[in-house]
C-alpha cells in the first residue's frame, strides 16, 4: 500500500516533460493518470526513482476534429472520451470500448494514452485502436513521429514509445460509413476482459461490404484479424453465415491459460464474441 | 402493551456515524508516540529458514525494533485452538512469527517496528531470509494419503478422525444395512472450494502498553474470548488486559480468531513500551488471514424407489491448511448435525478427517460446517430426484419432517423445536411462480435454445444460536455458549444496557434497544447499547454462529425481567400499595384496580436519591443475567433459484431468486432482510465467482481483489425475500438466528440450478464455483462422453 | 533505498471547503494524505488494487478512488469526503437514504459507495436498476447483497429530483 519513495516531477508543457524523462532515463516513469501504475507500485512490483506526471500539461488533453480524422489528446480521460461528441460521432468504437474500461472512478482518473501505453493485453483500448487504425503521434527529445496502431504493440506491456518519449496524440481516422461495436467477456463486471472482441463493418444492404476484427488478449498483444476481415466481406448478415465466416478468428493466436479459461476455451470464446461484436456492430447506427 | 417497537422496520441507531465519517475503525486510532509494523511474509508454502540477517533493517531510519521468530520464541506461546475434537487429536505449535519453518505462503517471519509505516514498509524490504524449499503438500486428498507431509516432525498430515454413528448413538439404523437395503444408491462426492471472507475492513490492531493496563484495540468478532485467549497464549493476567473492538468493518467469521498479527502486535508494543500499530493490506489479508470451507465431501444416500429415503453416509476430509485456528477442527463438526437438514430417515453415518495442507489455515466462515452440509444434503437430493425421475419438490416433500411432527429429534440427534417447511416451500414456489417457469423450460429444451433454463431447489435448516454450554461441552468445545447482560436504569430513567456480544454490522444497538424498548416500554431512543470493550461488557462470549439475538437477545430480556421485579418492590413502596397488586405495563407500575401509578423513570429517581426506599432494599435497579440456551434455534427456508445457462459460452446467469425464510418472530424485519440480502451474496458469490487457487508451488494466485472475485452491485439480481413465522419455541422471544441462512441455502440453489439447465446434455455433476469456463469445459467432457456412449443429446 | 532525493512537495488542497496547505512526500496516496495527515478518518481503505471503491472521495467534483491517486496529484484541487457532504448539520439525501433504506451493515464501504452514488445521480438524476448496479461497479460491499443500496439510490434520486 506504500510505494517506494520517488521523486515527482509535474510538467507543465510538453518540452519540459520530454527534458524530464530524458533526464531520468531507465528509472523514470510517466505518470499518465496511474490507474495501472499507482496499484502496481503500492504492490511494489515496479519501483521508479522518478515519475513525471503528465496531468499538468493542457496540450495532451482533449479531443480535436482534425477533418478526415479526430484527434485525442493521450491525457484525455476515459470519461472525457466516453462522452465526448467528436468521439461519438466519428470513432463511436473507441467511445464503445473505453465505457467498458473498469470503473466508473477509475474512468474519470485514467487517461487514454495511458492505458495504450500500459499495453495490458487484457486492456480494452488496443484492439479497438488497432481495428480504428489510429496513428500515435509520439514525442521525444528529437522531434516527433507517428505510429501506426499495427507497429505501435510490440510486447506484453510494450510499446514503441522509448524511454525517453511520451506518446502524445492519437489520430483516429473518422469511420465515416461504419457500424461498431466491441464485445468484451468477463465473470465480473470490473474484472479485465478475458477475451475482447471489437468489430468494424461496412454494409451493403444485408451483406457485410468490408470488415475489421481486433482481438483482445487473444495473445501478447491486440491481434488484427485479416483473415476473418476476409471471409466476412461479402457475407450476409445472419448470425449463421457470419459464425461460420468468423469460426477461424483464433486460428495460430496464442492467448493466455489462467483460472478464467485454458486457450482453447479462449480461442473458443474470440469466436462467439466476435459473431456477436459483428451482428451488434450493425444494429449500432452507422458512424459519421 | 401499548408501545410496539418489536416487529418495527424500524432505521439504524449506528448508522450516523458511519454515513457521516465519524466512524472508529481500529485504523482510524492515532496513539501519541505510536509505533507502525510491517510484516515480513514467507514467499514459499513449505521452506526451512536457514537464517534471517535483519541487520540493514535495524539500521534504517525511522526502525525501532525487528523481531524474528528467534526474538520472540520464548515469548510467543503457540497460537489457541479451542477445539480439540479427539482426545488424539495431532496438531503443531502455531507460533505467530514463524521460528525455524514456514509452513504456508505468507506466513510471517519477521515483524519491524518503525516510526512510519512507510518507514516499516521499506525496511521489511531489507530483510534478508534465506529459505531451504521443501516439497509443500496442497491438495486434501494428498494430504490424507500422508505421502508428503506439510509438518514433517508431526509424522502425519492427519489432525483427527470424528464419527457419529445413529445406530451407536441411539438415534437410528446402521447405515451399511440401510444402504444395503434400499432400492436406489446415489453415491457423489463434491467439493466446497477453499474461500477467503474478505470482510471489507482489513484486520488492524492498535495496542497501548503505557498505563497499568495492556489496551488492545482490534477489528475483531470476540473481544472477550481474545482477551481471554491472548492471556493464557501470552501468560498475561487477565486483570491488566482490555480488548476493544470499536468499530468493525464485517467479519464473516474471518474475525473470530487470535491472530499472529495481534500477538505479535503485543510483542512490540511491550518490547518497546510505546502504541504500536499493524493494519494488514488486502493482498495480505486475502493471503494470511483465516479461509473458509475447503472440504471434500463424499456422500451415499438411500431410498426406496418411491423416493423414502433410508440413509445417509458422509465420508468428509476438511483441509484445515497449515495450523489450526481457534475453531478450525469443529468446523467440520458443526456440519456433522446438519447433513440430514429438514429430512427424516432412519440411518446416518458422518466421518470427519481433518488434514493439514500447506496452505492458508482455515476456520470460521459465514455459517462454519453449516453451508457445506446443506450443499451436500441439497445436491444430492437433487441427484436423488433426477435418478429417480421425480420433482426436487416433491421428494422433498416426500422426506421431510411435517409440521405437525416438531418437537423432532433427527438421526444425527438435534431436536429440532418448531418448522414449518410445508408453508415456506409453497408460499415460496408461489412468489417464483414455479409451474411456469418449469414451463418455460421445457419449452427451452424442445427448441433447444442456445440459453436454457435452470430451476435450483435448496431447502434447509441450521442449527444456530450457539450454544446450549452442555452441548458444547459433550463435542469437546473448550468454553461455554452462554451471554450475559446488564441493564442499567439511569437516574433519568435512560436506560443503558451492556451486552456480551459485539457487533460488526448486525445492527445490534437498534435491535436491543428495540427489546428494551418494549420490554420497559420506555422510548427507544432512550436506550444505550454498549458493547465491544472488556471494559465495559465484562462478561461475554461475542458474536458468531448466529448467537447474538437468540443467547445475547435473551439475556437482556432477562435481566430486564430482573429490573421490573426490583421496581416493583420500589413502586408498592411509593404507592403504599401490596406488592402484589403492582402491574407493570409500558414502563408504568400501577395497583391493581386504581388509577395510581408511577413510572420507571420516577421509580429509577427514588432509587438513585435513595431517600425512603422499602427496609433492605439495596438503593439499585441495575439488573445482571446470563443466559444459557436449552437448545440451539433451527430458522429454515427454501429458496429458488432460476439460472440461465449460455450452453455456447458456459455463462451461467441469475434471472430471479426468491427464498422464503423462517427465522421465527422478527424483531426488526429491515435488518432481517439485510441480513438475508447479504447472506444470498456471499452464498451466490461460492456457486459463481469466488475460489481460493493456489498455484503448484503453492502460491496463492487469487491474492488480490483482481482475481479473487468478489461480486459488485453489476453482478447481482435483486432478490424476492419472503418470510414465514414459525416462532422458536425454545426462547420466550421466539425467534432464530438470521446471519447465516441467506448463506447457507443459496449455494446449493445456484449450483442445482445451473446443472438442471445442463442436465439434459449427460452432466451429472459440476464443481464450484461455476464459472463460464468450468460449465462449457463439463458440457464438452458430457458431449464427448455421449458422443462416445451413444446418449442422446 | 537506492532511490532518488525524496524531496518533499509542498502542496495545496481545499478539502470539504477548508484550505489545507502541506509539506508532503510525493508517494503519500491522497488517501493517506486525508486520513494520516488531515485526521479525516471517514474515508476508509479497503484495498490495494482499486476495486474496492471504499475510498471514493470527489476530486474537483468527479469520484476518483483516493488509493489511486497521489496527494501531489490534488495540488490545486477541491476534495470533498464523505465528512464534508452535510450541511448546516442536514444530512445528505443521501446520506438520509442510505439510512432510510438500511443501504449499510457493517458501514466500511459505506463512505465510498455514498460518495459514487453522488457522482452517478450527477450524471444520471433517475436511474433504472440497471443503471445503478452498473455505476457502482467499482464498490465492493460484503454485507448488504447492494439490494437496499441500490433502493437507497433510487430514493435518493427521487427525494431531491436528481439534484444532489
Amino acid at each position: 500500500m506504500i510505494p517506494v519513495a520517488f521523486d515527482y516531477h509535474a510538467p507543465t508543457s510538453l518540452d519540459e516533460a520530454l527534458s524530464l524523462i530524458a533526464q531520468a532515463g531507465d528509472d523514470g516513469k510517466v505518470l499518465a493518470g496511474g490507474q495501472s501504475l499507482i496499484p502496481v507500485l503500492k504492490l511494489r512490483m515496479a519501483a521508479p526513482e522518478t515519475l513525471i506526471d503528465l496531468g499538468r500539461v493542457p496540450e495532451l488533453s482533449g479531443v480535436t476534429d482534425d477533418g478526415d480524422a479526430i484527434t485525442i489528446g493521450a491525457m484525455t480521460p476515459h470519461h472525457t472520451v466516453e462522452h465526448d461528441r467528436l468521439v461519438r460521432e466519428h470513432a463511436a468504437l473507441i467511445a464503445q470500448a473505453t465505457a467498458t474500461v473498469a470503473d466508473p472512478q477509475v474512468r474519470h482518473l485514467g487517461t487514454f494514452g495511458g492505458a495504450l501505453v500500459h499495453a495490458d493485453p487484457a486492456g480494452d483500448l488496443p484492439a479497438p485502436a488497432l481495428v480504428s487504425g489510429a496513428e500515435m503521434e509520439i514525442a521525444g527529445t528529437g522531434g516527433v513521429r507517428t505510429v501506426p496502431a499495427a507497429e505501435f504493440f510490440s510486447d506484453l506491456f510494450t510499446t514503441a514509445v522509448g524511454d525517453d518519449e511520451i506518446l502524445t496524440r492519437i489520430r483516429v481516422p473518422k469511420h465515416t460509413g461504419w457500424h461498431t461495436a466491441y464485445e468484451k467477456f468477463v465473470r465480473v463486471a470490473q474484472q479485465w476482459s478475458i477475451v475482447g472482441v471489437a468489430a468494424a463493418v461496412q454494409l451493403d444492404g444485408n451483406t457485410i461490404s468490408r470488415a475489421r476484427i481486433g482481438l483482445t488478449n487473444m495473445g501478447s498483444t491486440p491481434i488484427r484479424a485479416h483473415e476473418t476481415e476476409t471471409a466476412l466481406t461479402g457475407c450476409q448478415l445472419e448470425s449463421g453465415a457470419v459464425a461460420a465466416a468468423v469460426a477461424s478468428v483464433a486460428d495460430g493466436t496464442e492467448p493466455p491459460a489462467d483460472v478464467n479459461g485454458d486457450a482453447e476455451y479462449r480461442r473458443h470464446l474470440a469466436c462467439v464474441l466476435a459473431e456477436r461484436a459483428v451482428m451488434s456492430a450493425a444494429a449500432e447506427p452507422v458512424t459519421r | 402493551m401499548t408501545v410496539t417497537q418489536i416487529g418495527a422496520p424500524l432505521a439504524r441507531k449506528e448508522d450516523q456515524r458511519l454515513i457521516t465519517g465519524r466512524s472508529r475503525y481500529t485504523d482510524n486510532m492515532v496513539l501519541p508516540g505510536m509505533l507502525h509494523l510491517a510484516m515480513v511474509r514467507s514467499p514459499f508454502a513449505h521452506a526451512k529458514i536457514e537464517a534471517i540477517d535483519a541487520s540493514e533493517a535495524k539500521s534504517a531510519p525511522g526502525v525501532i525494533a525487528v523481531l524474528t521468530g528467534n526474538d520472540v520464541a520464548d515469548s510467543q506461546g503457540s497460537l489457541p485452538n479451542a477445539w480439540p475434537i479427539t482426545p488424539d487429536q495431532q496438531a503443531p505449535a502455531h507460533p505467530a512469527i514463524a521460528v525455524d519453518r514456514v509452513s504456508f505462503t505468507g506466513e510471517i517471519v519477521a515483524c519491524v517496528v518503525a516510526r512510519s509505516a512507510a518507514a516499516a514498509r521499506d525496511a521489511s524490504e531489507l530483510i534478508d531470509v534465506d529459505y531451504d524449499d521443501l516439497e509443500p503438500v496442497l491438495d486434501i486428498e494428498q494430504a490424507a494419503a500422508d505421502d508428503v507431509l506439510a509438518h514433517p516432525d508431526l509424522g502425519t498430515n492427519r489432525s483427527a478422525t470424528w464419527v457419529f454413528d445413529s445406530a451407536e448413538a441411539g438415534t437410528g439404523g446402521a447405515i451399511d444395512q440401510s444402504l444395503a437395503d434400499s432400492d436406489v444408491v446415489v453415491e457423489r462426492a463434491y467439493h466446497q472450494q477453499r474461500l477467503i471472507p474478505a470482510f471489507m475492513e482489513p484486520r488492524s490492531t492498535v495496542v497501548d502498553p503505557t498505563g497499568e493496563q495492556l489496551t488492545i484495540w482490534t477489528s475483531t468478532q470476540v473481544p472477550h474470548i481474545l482477551k481471554l485467549m491472548l492471556c493464557m497464549t501470552l501468560g498475561l493476567p487477565e486483570s491488566k488486559v482490555r480488548v476493544v473492538a470499536p468499530d468493525v468493518g464485517g467479519g464473516f467469521g474471518g474475525k473470530l480468531q487470535v491472530t499472529p498479527e495481534e500477538v505479535i502486535c503485543i510483542l512490540a508494543a511491550r518490547q518497546t513500551g510505546k502504541p504500536c500499530k499493524f493494519t494488514e493490506t488486502r493482498s495480505e489479508s486475502l493471503l494470511a488471514a483465516h479461509h473458509g470451507r475447503a472440504q471434500v465431501q463424499k456422500l451415499r444416500i438411500g431410498a426406496s424407489r418411491d423416493g423414502t429415503v433410508t440413509g445417509l453416509d458422509v465420508r468428509l476430509l476438511a483441509d484445515m491448511g497449515a495450523y489450526l485456528g481457534l475453531v478450525t477442527s469443529g468446523v467440520p463438526i458443526l456440519g456433522a448435525f446438519m447433513f440430514n437438514g429438514i429430512y427424516k430417515f432412519d440411518a446416518y453415518r458422518f466421518e470427519c478427517t481433518n488434514v493439514f495442507t500447506n496452505r492458508a489455515w482455515t476456520d470460521a466462515y459465514r455459517g462454519a460446517g453449516r453451508p457445506e452440509a446443506t450443499y451436500a444434503i441439497e445436491r444430492i437430493m437433487d441427484d436423488l430426484a433426477d435418478e429417480l425421475g421425480m420433482d426436487p419438490i416433491d421428494l422433498r416433500r416426500k422426506n421431510w419432517i411435517a409440521h405437525e411432527e416438531f418437537p423432532y429429534s433427527t438421526v444425527s440427534s438435534l431436536e429440532y423445536d418448531t418448522g414449518n417447511y410445508e408453508a415456506a416451500t409453497d408460499k415460496a414456489l408461489e412468489l417464483f411462480g414455479y409451474d411456469e417457469l418449469r414451463a418455460e423450460q421445457q419449452r427451452r429444451r424442445s427448441n433447444n435454445d442456445q440459453v436454457q433454463l435452470g430451476i435450483g431447489v435448496s431447502t434447509f435448516t441450521e442449527m444456530c444460536g450457539l450454544a446450549p454450554s452442555r452441548v458444547l461441552g459433550s463435542l469437546d468445545y473448550g468454553a461455554g455458549g452462554w451471554e450475559h447482560a446488564q441493564v442499567r436504569v439511569l437516574p433519568t430513567g435512560n436506560v443503558e444496557v451492556v451486552t456480551g456480544v459485539s457487533p460488526h454490522g448486525q445492527g445490534h444497538e437498534t435491535t436491543f434497544s428495540q427489546i428494551v424498548a418494549d420490554r420497559l416500554g420506555v422510548s427507544f431512543d432512550n436506550v444505550e447499547i454498549l458493547h465491544g470493550d472488556t471494559q465495559v461488557s465484562q462478561k461475554g462470549l461475542d458474536t458468531y454462529g448466529s448467537r447474538s439475538l437468540t443467547v445475547g437477545g435473551m439475556a437482556i430480556v432477562a435481566a430486564a425481567d430482573k429490573v421490573i421485579e426490583k421496581a416493583k418492590t420500589v413502586a408498592a413502596h411509593m404507592l403504599e400499595a401490596d406488592r402484589d397488586d403492582i402491574e407493570f405495563d409500558s414502563g408504568n407500575f400501577g395497583v391493581q384496580g386504581t388509577d395510581k401509578s408511577v413510572t420507571l423513570a420516577e421509580i429509577s429517581l427514588s432509587v438513585f436519591a435513595a431517600h425512603d426506599l422499602p427496609d433492605g432494599f439495596e438503593p439499585s435497579l441495575d439488573s445482571d443475567a446470563t443466559f444459557d440456551p436449552e437448545n440451539f434455534s433451527f430458522p429454515h427456508g427454501t429458496h429458488l433459484a432460476a439460472m440461465e445457462v449460455d450452453t455456447v459460452t458456459g455463462e451461467s446467469r441469475l434471472r430471479k431468486y426468491v427464498c422464503v425464510d423462517d427465522v421465527g418472530n422478527v424483531i426488526n424485519p429491515l435488518l432481517v432482510d439485510g441480513q438475508v440480502h447479504g447472506g444470498l451474496a456471499q452464498g451466490i458469490a461460492q456457486a459463481l465467482f469466488e475460489e481460493a487457487v493456489y498455484d503448484e508451488t503453492g502460491n496463492l494466485v487469487t491474492g488480490s481483489f483482481v482475481d479473487y472475485l468478489v461480486p459488485s452491485a453489476a453482478d447481482l439480481p435483486s432478490f424476492t425475500t419472503g418470510r414465514t413465522e414459525t416462532p422458536s419455541t425454545t426462547n420466550a422471544l421466539g425467534v432464530k438466528g438470521v446471519g447465516e441462512a441467506g448463506t447457507i441455502a443459496s449455494t446449493p440453489a445456484i449450483v442445482n440450478g445451473v446443472l438442471d439447465a445442463i442436465r439434459q446434455f449427460g452432466v451429472s455433476d459440476i464443481d464450484m464455483p461455476c464459472s463460464p469456463y468450468r460449465v462449457w469445459s463439463t458440457l464438452n467432457e458430457a458431449r464427448t462422453a455421449g458422443a462416445q456412449t451413444g446418449v442422446a443429446q | 533505498m537506492a532511490q532518488g532525493t525524496q524531496a518533499r512537495t509542498s502542496i495545496t488542497v481545499t478539502v470539504d471547503g477548508t484550505e489545507y496547505t502541506d509539506d508532503v512526500e510525493p508517494r503519500l496516496l491522497l488517501v493517506q494524505y486525508l486520513r494520516d495527515v488531515l485526521g479525516k478518518t471517514g474515508t476508509l481503505i479497503g484495498c490495494d488494487t482499486t476495486n474496492c471503491g471504499a475510498c471514493t472521495v470527489h476530486v474537483d467534483g468527479r469520484s476518483v478512488k483516493s488509493c489511486t491517486m497521489f496527494a501531489v496529484q490534488a495540488d490545486g484541487a477541491e476534495v470533498t469526503t464523505i465528512e464534508g457532504l452535510s450541511r448546516d448539520g442536514e444530512l445528505h439525501p443521501m446520506q438520509e437514504a442510505f439510512h432510510e433504506c438500511h443501504a449499510l451493515q457493517c458501514g466500511y464501504c459505506t463512505p465510498g459507495m455514498i460518495m459514487q452514488s453522488i457522482d452517478l445521480l450527477s450524471e444520471h438524476p433517475d436511474p433504472d436498476e440497471h443503471t445503478v448496479r452498473n455505476g457502482l461497479e467499482g464498490n465492493l460491499c460484503r454485507c448488504t447483497g447492494y439490494q437496499n443500496i441500490v433502493k437507497a439510490v433510487q430514493t435518493a434520486a427521487k427525494n431531491s429530483g436528481g439534484v444532489v
